[in-house]
């Protein structure tokens, strides 16, 4: 059976479409909810990695956050230093015997512990290029490192932050694919099988490589319109507080009782 | 006898191998406002934020209110007691102007948020920014973000306020409208320690005037004393260049 290239995307479109809507709805739930969890974890890890303890700071809470900080970056090697694909399979089988989870929860499991780390370097770079003197007027009001951590800083990482958060949840939608090492059906899992049983492999990923394109464009879009929103709510006037001479402090600083 | 607000003895601080402050004695009586001078490097703003524990000193002694601040344990609540208004203002940028008043008010000294509004507005329209409290700080200039960033300070009912060049970063005619809040300040009988360059502002408000340089307290007097009849060559020497003012 000889049929044109349109042809066949149309026929597979016309009788699969229900397991590659099944496959885009799996690699949606799995790339947002690995974006956002990832999002808590590098929140945690990475705001923990910027405290910068002051030398007013007890004995007991800078050996702890030497601690934390060890485990974090172990944290982060490790899960930047191996790829996702690999992740997968030794986590999903490794601990399938222990917690006996179903491949969904294993797959959300590999890319958010995946996502957290590069998102705790995120929300880290962000933190450290949140003004110096926010923190020492939030200090000099009373408030505590955690205090100011969570009301200061982190609102304000978080938002310059934001492009690299969003862009994080587009790789995702992409880099989920190589979660079909553990039969997850999401999209890429999907058009494997009908490609197994079509064998019109071009027209399949081609149609599937269709697919995660828009994908991302719809992501995308979304993402620059909540950016523009944002950006909206608070310009920046020449006068804003960023001047060459708070940079000077903010360098001097570096080096001096901070814990880093 | 009244007990000093600040009691400074033989302070020492280097920051690697430049030693910034050599041997500071100073106190500053209830009510009193000193004013430091001084060219920059002289050491003045490092000797404040000594005081609000900004700077670890290396050496020496600091008593507020009869407490010796570098060993006390609770630091954030010493440090609520003591106001602080710096040379870029340090407005938090992710909240408006009255959240700026409010926020240590309901963290640190647990006020509700109806309490800490209150006096938040009192504050505000003390300084004369009350018609702001809804705008975002990037939306108003420096003049306006100083006299809200002493509202936040007095917010909390410091018992001392530090200014650190509260005039440094500001055009010349907004300087008038932060200084005029400052002096009314020093009429209610707050206690402040005041670095900065306003000579002027020196001499109208100050009870006392400080002239540091080079680490050490130089001279120290009366604006009186200071402007008109100094000691020590190095303070006419400085003066100097503020002959206009």
């Amino acid at each position: 059976m000889e049929s044109s290239f349109l042809g066949q995307i149309l026929d597979i479109l016309k009788r699969y479409w229900p397991s590659l809507a099944l496959g885009i709805q799996n690699t949606l739930i799995i790339s947002l909810s690995g974006t956002l969890i990832g999002l808590c974890i590098g929140l945690i890890v990475g705001g923990i990695r910027a405290i910068r303890l002051d030398y007013t700071a007890s004995p007991a809470a800078v050996f702890g956050k030497k601690v934390l900080d060890r485990l974090g970056k172990i944290y982060i090697d490790v899960f930047r230093g191996t790829p996702m694909m690999v992740q997968a399979v030794f986590l999903y089988y490794a601990l399938l015997n222990v917690v006996h989870w179903n491949k969904l929860t294993a797959a959300i499991f590999v890319i958010s512990v995946n996502t957290g780390a590069y998102m705790a370097e995120i929300i880290r770079s962000g933190i450290q290029a949140v003004d110096i003197g926010q923190t020492e007027a939030s200090r000099s009001l009373g408030m505590s490192n955690i205090q100011t951590m969570m009301n200061v800083v982190l609102p304000q990482a978080v938002r310059n932050a934001f492009p690299a958060i969003g862009n994080e949840f587009i790789v995702n939608i992409k880099d989920s694919s190589v979660l079909m090492i553990i039969s997850i059906a999401d999209l890429m899992f999907q058009a494997k099988s009908i490609a197994g049983s079509t064998f019109q492999f071009t027209a399949t990923y081609g149609i599937t490589a269709a697919i995660y394109f828009i994908l991302t464009s719809i992501a995308s879009l979304i993402l620059n319109s909540i950016e523009r929103k944002m950006n909206a709510s608070s310009t920046s006037f020449p006068q804003s507080d960023t001047d060459p001479s708070n940079m000077v402090l903010a360098t001097e600083n570096a080096g001096e009782e901070h814990y880093e | 006898m009244s007990e000093a607000v600040v009691e400074i003895h033989d302070l020492h601080k280097s920051f690697g191998s430049l030693e910034v402050l050599k041997g500071i004695d100073f106190s500053v009586a209830p009510g009193e406002v000193v004013c430091l001078i001084g060219s920059s490097g002289s050491g003045k703003s490092t000797l404040l934020r000594c005081i609000n524990l900004l700077e670890k000193p290396d050496k020496g002694v600091i008593r507020v209110f009869g407490e010796d601040i570098l060993s006390i344990r609770n630091v954030d609540r010493y440090r609520a007691n003591v106001g602080m208004c710096f040379q870029q203002f340090n407005l938090f940028k992710n909240m408006n102007v009255l959240k700026n008043c409010m926020i240590a008010q309901e963290k640190v000294l647990k006020r509700s948020s109806k309490e800490a509004e209150e006096k938040a507005m009192f504050f505000l329209k003390k300084v004369g920014m009350e018609a702001f409290a809804n705008a975002d700080p990037s939306r108003i200039s420096g003049g306006q973000k100083q006299r809200v960033a002493i509202a936040r300070a007095l917010c909390m009912d410091p018992d001392l306020m530090l200014f650190d060049e509260p005039t440094s970063a500001l055009d010349p005619e907004m300087v008038k409208e932060v200084l005029e809040v400052m002096k009314q300040l020093a009429v209610d009988g707050l206690t402040m320690i005041v670095v900065t360059h306003e000579m002027g502002f020196a001499r109208q408000a100050a009870d006392r005037v400080v002239f540091m340089d080079k680490g050490v307290i130089e001279e120290e007097g009366s604006p009186e004393e200071i402007f008109t009849n100094p000691k020590s060559a190095r303070t006419r020497e400085f003066l100097q260049h503020f002959i206009n003012d």
